[in-house]
């Protein structure tokens, strides 16, 4: 059965794992963060200790901090919740980066879209700023000074992708950058920066507080901890949930009372995999089926044809232009697709799509054009029949 | 040095390159199409990818750094595969018309889809042409339908030419080039430099030809259709008709324009002659009024023989037009005088004279429209073709470069010195200027060795020297002891640099040579493509050459300057002179 955790929701005082940390070194934090396991909650899981780490180790300064509140992913809306609820939590989580990586300004970028939570997010930093937990000589800490502004994206979805995140952050056009450099060399404007997503930080405050044990309490061996999940679709109780990682999906499914009808479940939103119901018994972690938190749920009444060009159809919009193999993979995914529907497609369409595919994933400039075709890949394979009988 | 293995060879290289540059060192192939050596990496066509072992995707080599004991597969089926696939998708989005577009064998798509033999399209028939064109440029069209988005058009302008006035616009698949706010090229700060086109992969962008008008002049019998050509064109025009780059062509091709039917063939270098006497002149009465008369001048004064220079500054600096001289260009200055002096000369009608101008520049075309070039009474040039339409009117009168002999342009503006030859490079007209200048103040031939003013020379983009004046002419004590400071710019991003420090009050210049484009005229937006830094110097090595090769190699040694001086127009910056030889300029500001 299905274990619901309450740790991001949780009550907390601002400032008290800020208090913690004071007695020990900017190292210490990493390697409490490190031996935590705690891996991004993004979506793609890089290990946060190690991301901190890289960042920490080089001598360039100014260094900064950014929390990734561009929550764009088709399907998923914990982090605007948390950031409703538990705002100095997140804020909290970003100064024990930049205490860990010696940054001394930072900023939130909020997707476009939640702009309604920007003035209380800003009262918010008003507010820790006036208590000291934000400025100069935070908690009477002299020398620790760490502030944050606030920054709106405007509604491009790969601005979700860090380094595009970063382009969006100095004022130039949302594209994905080369890599490496990595943010953590140089970042915004160049120097060194670490982005983490909300969800992400959420959790360093209790990591802090409890120690890395605490957090294997919960999940697997390389999925450590709980992960929310923004649950949508066919079931009787929507919403968001913390499970441990490593939930079989059937047991997620039980929790959020989808019928028996269910046929499949798109795990990590557009970008992610579709599950059929042979794969109800899989675990939704690192290592199994990844997932940035974003759950779907399809019965028997719907179309997967329809749920599939849905989504390259947002693709095709969605993707920032700049290479070949997303920009025009997706146009043409989309026209293949397309076929079908006016009785033209064939298996050979089917195959030349997924050759297209290939090319998508191995040679598209970021995680955006790479992660296109996962969801192509795998309803076709699941529900091919569906596919060609249109 | 680290040790990488490409394609299981051992090879030692250095931290900092990339694939590309290893696999270019090592002369291992690697397709490119955003790639271009003078321009930042972008790593967005993806067709440079290779294999790296323990990487779960391929790696564009371009953008990726090489690191030690990485190993690299260049050619595996995979690599292959996906190439061959990403080729097929952008010719999928390709308005393809070959055979009648202006790159046609020129073009880096057609060679790469050569290379990869397509043989058909699997996801889309053609594209069509739903883009509308952008001819709003009075110089170039630009044509979406055939636009790969490599950017290096927008990288061209942004990095070379600080101008900033094409970006990507929208996303997704409805991404395209265009400028701020989806306006015409024409309402932006647009210089018409054109490297934009000579950057460009395929036919997306191409000037605003005039080959037609110029063969219908010279059809008509009642035309006297007279032809100059710029320094730049003898040193690149070879290179359209197979000749290595530094190919000097200068007598082929003033065959090859006898042979097209140009009444008389000119030669602009004349004109640029003409240009140092009045400008040498306007810099020392310049100075003069700054240190007797201690009058407010602008000081430093900068050249005004780059048209899209002078665009840029009417955009960019406005209130620094006054330092820019008042002389027109020596494309400008050759039409005026055509239809004045050398009208009246011959008994030619100037009404019936048709001027045309080869130009290494799609900047010179929107010169010739200006309103105020019109001294003569007439449009003082009335076609300007570059260097590229040059070749194809050679072409399309089955004229085989290779095989003719040379000519001799016609007398008297076809007469001209070495000083004039190297206008075509940066830092030649700086140099001719010093070879005039230095001579008339003090009497004595510049101290450099050979004339060779070598500070002022090379492809640094903003170079600075000093000049000491020592032992002048009576007339002109009051340099004495004075140093000249002078620099030498060129692609606009660099005369932005220049010019911040200039209205700063940072640098005290007395003269500044700005060219619009790297490398100078030789690297024109007019000039065959491609061009690289390699090709840039060897150009610039035929242009030098030429001068060491001439008689004269001083502006104001030039027979047929002092006459015109003699007949017509009196002394450089005379009033008559200023009627015909100067001009002005607008303001424009940036929006």
């Amino acid at each position: 059965m299905a274990k619901k955790i309450d740790v991001v929701f949780s009550d907390f005082t601002p400032g008290s794992a800020l208090k913690k940390i004071y007695d020990m070194s900017p190292k210490e934090v990493i390697d409490l963060v490190t031996q935590s396991r705690l891996r991004g909650r993004g979506g793609a899981g890089f290990p946060t200790g190690l991301k901190w780490q890289l960042a920490a180790e080089t001598g360039i300064r100014p260094k900064y901090f950014v929390c990734n509140a561009d929550e764009g992913e088709p399907g998923t809306f914990k982090d605007k919740m948390i950031l409703e609820k538990q705002a100095a939590k997140v804020i909290e989580g970003m100064l024990i980066g930049a205490y860990a990586i010696d940054a001394s300004r930072g900023f939130i970028y909020l997707r476009g879209e939640y702009k309604y939570l920007l003035s209380s997010l800003l009262a918010k930093i008003n507010e820790l700023r006036r208590q000291n937990l934000l400025g100069d000589d935070i908690c009477q800490r002299k020398g620790f000074c760490f502030d944050l502004e606030v920054r709106l994206g405007a509604g491009a979805y790969v601005c979700g992708e860090e380094s595009a995140l970063l382009s969006s952050l100095e004022g130039r056009r949302g594209e994905a950058r080369n890599k490496p450099p990595y943010p953590a060399e140089k970042g915004y404007m160049g120097y060194p920066t670490v982005v983490n997503n909300v969800e992400t930080l959420s959790f360093v405050p209790h990591i802090i507080l409890n120690g890395p044990r605490w957090f294997h309490n919960y999940g697997t061996e390389k999925s450590a901890g709980s992960k929310l999940f923004s649950v949508s679709g066919d079931c009787k109780k929507p919403g968001i949930y913390e499970f441990e990682f490593g939930i079989k999906i059937k047991d997620l499914l039980k929790e959020v009372e989808a019928g028996e009808d269910t046929k499949a479940v798109q795990i990590g939103g557009a970008s992610g995999f579709c599950a059929s119901k042979d794969d109800f018994n899989e675990n939704i972690c690192f290592e199994g089926i990844p997932t940035g938190g974003s759950i779907i749920i399809f019965n028997e009444s719907r179309d997967m044809f329809h749920v599939l060009k849905n989504f390259v159809e947002f693709f095709q919009q969605e993707s920032c232009g700049q290479c070949t193999p997303c920009r025009e993979g997706c146009s043409r995914m989309l026209e293949g697709l397309l076929k079908f529907e006016s009785g033209k497609g064939s298996s050979k369409t089917i195959d030349d799509l997924l050759d297209l595919s290939e090319t998508m994933s191995l040679a598209s400039k970021c995680g955006f054009g790479q992660s296109v075709p996962n969801s192509f890949r795998t309803i076709v394979s699941k529900f091919k029949d569906e596919i060609i009988a249109r | 040095m680290l040790n990488v293995k490409i394609n299981n060879q051992k090879y030692s290289v250095s931290e900092g390159m990339t694939v590309l540059d290893v696999c270019k060192r090592e002369n291992i192939y690697i397709p490119t199409l955003c790639h271009h050596p003078d321009l930042e990496t972008k790593g967005i066509c993806r067709v440079c990818v290779v294999e790296v072992k323990n990487s779960k995707t391929l790696q564009a080599a371009c953008s990726t750094p090489v690191y030690d004991g990485m190993e690299i597969f260049t050619g595996t089926e995979k690599v292959r595969r996906v190439r061959k696939t990403i080729i097929e998708l952008l010719l999928a989005n390709h308005y393809t018309d070959c055979t009648v577009c202006a790159k046609n064998l020129n073009c880096e798509l057609q060679d790469l889809a050569n290379q990869y033999s397509l043989t058909g399209l699997r996801w889309k028939e053609r594209r069509e042409r739903t883009l509308p064109l952008d001819d709003s440029s009075p110089v170039f069209v630009r044509d979406n339908n055939k636009c790969v988005l490599c950017k290096r058009c927008v990288r061209a302008c942004d990095e070379i030419q600080g101008v900033y006035a094409i970006a990507n616009l929208n996303k997704g698949d409805s991404t395209i080039v265009g400028s701020e706010f989806n306006k015409p090229v024409s309402e932006v700060v647009c210089i018409n430099c054109g490297q934009c086109i000579t950057h460009c992969p395929t036919g997306a962008l191409y000037e605003k030809s005039f080959i037609d008008d110029v063969w219908k002049a010279i059809d008509d019998p009642e035309k006297v259709v007279v032809v100059q050509t710029a320094p730049a064109i003898r040193a690149a025009l070879g290179e359209e008709f197979d000749y290595p780059p530094g190919t000097r062509v200068t007598g082929k091709m003033v065959t090859a324009l006898k042979m097209i039917g140009f009444d008389y063939v000119f030669d602009t270098q004349f004109s640029a002659d003409l240009t140092i006497m009045e400008e040498g002149t306007e810099l020392l009465a310049r100075l003069k009024k700054a240190i007797v008369d201690k009058e407010d001048v602008a000081l430093p004064m900068t050249t005004s023989c780059s048209p899209g220079w002078i665009k840029f500054q009417e955009h960019f600096f406005p209130e620094l037009i006054p330092n820019i001289s008042t002389c027109k260009s020596p494309q400008q200055m050759m039409g005026a005088v055509l239809k004045t002096y050398w009208a009246e000369k011959t008994g030619i009608d100037p009404e019936k004279i048709v001027s045309v101008s080869i130009m290494p520049c799609t900047a010179k075309k929107f010169e010739a429209m200006r309103p105020e070039m019109a001294d003569s009474g007439y449009q003082d040039v009335d076609y300007v073709l570059t260097t590229r339409e040059l070749a194809r009117m050679i072409k399309q009168d089955a004229i085989h470069l290779k095989s003719l002999s040379n000519s001799d342009f016609d007398d008297p503006l076809g007469r001209s010195t070495g000083a004039a030859t190297i206008f075509g490079a940066t830092g030649g007209v700086m140099e001719a200027a010093i070879r005039t200048a230095y001579e008339t103040v003090t009497g004595r031939e510049v101290p450099f060795d050979s004339l060779n003013v070598t500070p002022v020379r090379g492809l640094e983009g903003i170079r600075e020297a000093n000049i000491k004046i020592e032992g002048t002419k009576d007339e002109w004590n009051f340099l004495e002891g004075v140093t000249l400071n002078v620099a030498v710019a060129h692609g606009t991003a660099n005369a932005k640099k220049i010019m911040t420090r200039v209205a700063s009050g940072e640098m005290n210049y007395h003269f500044i040579e700005i060219m619009t484009c790297p490398g100078g005229c030789l690297a024109g937006g007019g000039q065959p493509i491609p061009v690289t830094e390699e090709i840039r110097e060897l150009r610039a090595k035929a242009v030098y050459e030429e001068d060491m090769d001439m008689k004269l190699r001083k502006s104001h040694e030039n027979p047929a300057v002092t006459e015109i001086y003699k007949d017509y127009l009196g002394e450089p910056n005379s009033h008559k002179a200023h009627e015909l030889l100067h001009t002005h300029y607008t303001r424009r500001g940036r929006y």
